[in-house]
């Protein structure tokens, strides 16, 4: 059973949706302890990462130690980038820190003139399919995001995209993985990313 | 590349697609999903579900309408008309909605944006806002509120400006001139209002022909273009429209 976690970051209707529809076996855990029958957790989200801070502490410790038993994790949009150490937009809020670098506000670093947020399709440029939930995946392909802050390229990286600046759009370390972009709204390629993860937890 | 999104347009009374011209003459175009559906087939990139219904009653049957249409569809699916409160955007949401579209509720009580934004986030909150030249040849545009029936008393960019800074992810501009009449879109007031704010302007209002879209890409500076009776009639598929556009150099999905 894949866990999704509802910390009250935006509404969960589509995500659910989404994971039925590829044959996900789901629940809603309601305390930290509930992860303990999780065969793979998902943490969707959207908005500030200050809501984020509902993932206290005994979730952390939660969620790192099904991650520690080799239980598969999917960030999704401000939960790929909850992975992270932590993000420009809470800077005194540390993230669950499994994957290394800081989230920044696109177009901090210069780069041309881009409309911040960045809302709608947009490409992937596949950096490794091999042991990901890019399975099937090609360069090239859209995906639905919407977004301010991004995460840093980094040897984690599985995809990027361009807008202003090349950002990591999909990310996987082990059974780590997060996607900036929302696979739910994302037509077949998003749904092909949500059965490739929800057969990776078995 | 961020592409151009093209969105269609559901006009719903009663569960029926409907369509007027000028806001007003409605004829019906079909049913809501099957609309749904084949845009979805042909790749449009989001769904917008209007409800133009007058009746309390039949509003009930709107939650019906959205989860039937959002059922089978990955794709971002706004939905607008008559929310008025917190709980109509809620209702709208809990019913498949990603995004609601507040119009005369948010220039009667801008804070209702904001609260909205605070509770699904910015990027569910659309604020649409349908302007019409003013008649005295200033070149401003004005608001209109009740479906382009009351002057609002407000300016179409100083609005957009506002709504941005409540806490909307997107302005949904219509012109009222232009509704329905295949004349091409407003581009001189897409690019006042795309120019003046950060977040994404959907514009909308007189689509007719293919060039048409590639004007308000350009000289419109829009983000999204939205439509619909050109798809309703099959008078243009989705697919000729994304392929005249690749033609043209606009980035678009496929």
């Amino acid at each position: 059973m894949i866990a999704l976690v509802d910390y009250k970051a935006g509404n969960l209707t589509s995500v659910k949706k989404a994971l039925a529809t590829v044959g996900a076996d789901l629940f809603v855990p309601d305390a930290p302890d509930d992860l303990a029958a999780a065969t793979g957790i998902i943490v969707p989200g959207v908005g500030h990462f200050g809501a984020t801070r509902a993932l206290d502490a005994p979730w952390v410790e939660a969620i790192l130690g099904r991650v520690g038993e080799g239980r598969p994790l999917l960030g999704i949009c401000l939960g790929m980038q909850w992975l992270f150490e932590g993000s420009d937009e809470a800077p005194d809020l540390p993230g669950l820190g499994l994957l290394s670098g800081r989230c920044h506000r696109l177009g901090a670093n210069g780069g041309p003139a881009v409309k911040v947020p960045h809302v709608g399709w947009n490409s992937l440029a596949i950096q490794r399919v091999e042991g990901t939930i890019l399975d099937g995946v090609d360069t090239g392909a859209q995906v639905y995001f919407t977004h301010s802050f991004v995460a840093p390229i980094t040897g984690d990286s599985a995809a990027t995209t361009e807008h202003g600046e090349r950002f990591a759009s999909a990310v996987q370390r082990g059974y780590i993985a997060g996607v900036q972009f929302h696979p739910e709204k994302s037509g077949e390629v998003g749904l092909r990313i949500l059965r490739n993860f929800v057969e990776l937890a078995g | 590349m961020l592409s151009k999104r093209i969105i269609a347009c559901l006009d719903v009374r009663d569960g029926q697609v409907v369509k007027g011209v000028n806001f007003e003459g409605l004829r019906s175009a079909g049913d809501p999903a099957e609309l749904a559906r084949r845009y979805n087939a042909e790749g449009i990139d989001e769904l917008v579900i209007l409800d133009i219904t007058a009746t309390l009653e039949a509003r009930r049957a709107l939650a019906d309408t959205i989860a039937r249409v959002a059922r089978e569809l990955f794709i971002p699916l706004a939905v607008g008309g008559g929310i008025r409160t917190e709980a109509d955007a809620a209702a709208a949401v809990e019913a498949g909605a990603d995004k609601v579209s507040l119009n005369t509720a948010a220039l009667a009580d801008p804070a209702l944006v904001t609260r909205i934004a605070e509770r699904y986030g910015s990027q569910a909150v659309v604020v649409a806002i349908d302007a019409k030249r003013d008649a005295a040849g200033g070149g401003g545009f004005a608001v209109y509120a009740r479906s382009g029936k009351s002057a609002a008393g407000r300016d179409a960019v100083e609005w957009a400006r506002e709504a941005e800074s409540r806490g909307a992810g997107e302005i949904l501009l219509t012109s009222i001139d232009r509704d329905g009449t295949k004349a091409g879109f407003d581009c001189e007031l897409t690019a006042a209002v795309s120019s003046a704010v950060s977040i994404p302007v959907i514009a909308s209002g007189g689509a007719g022909g293919l060039d048409h879209f590639v004007d308000v890409f350009t000289a419109g500076r829009a983000d999204a273009a939205l439509a619909a009776s050109i798809f309703h009639y099959a008078e243009t598929s989705v697919r000729a429209l994304k392929d005249h556009l690749r033609r043209r150099g606009i980035p678009v999905r496929v």
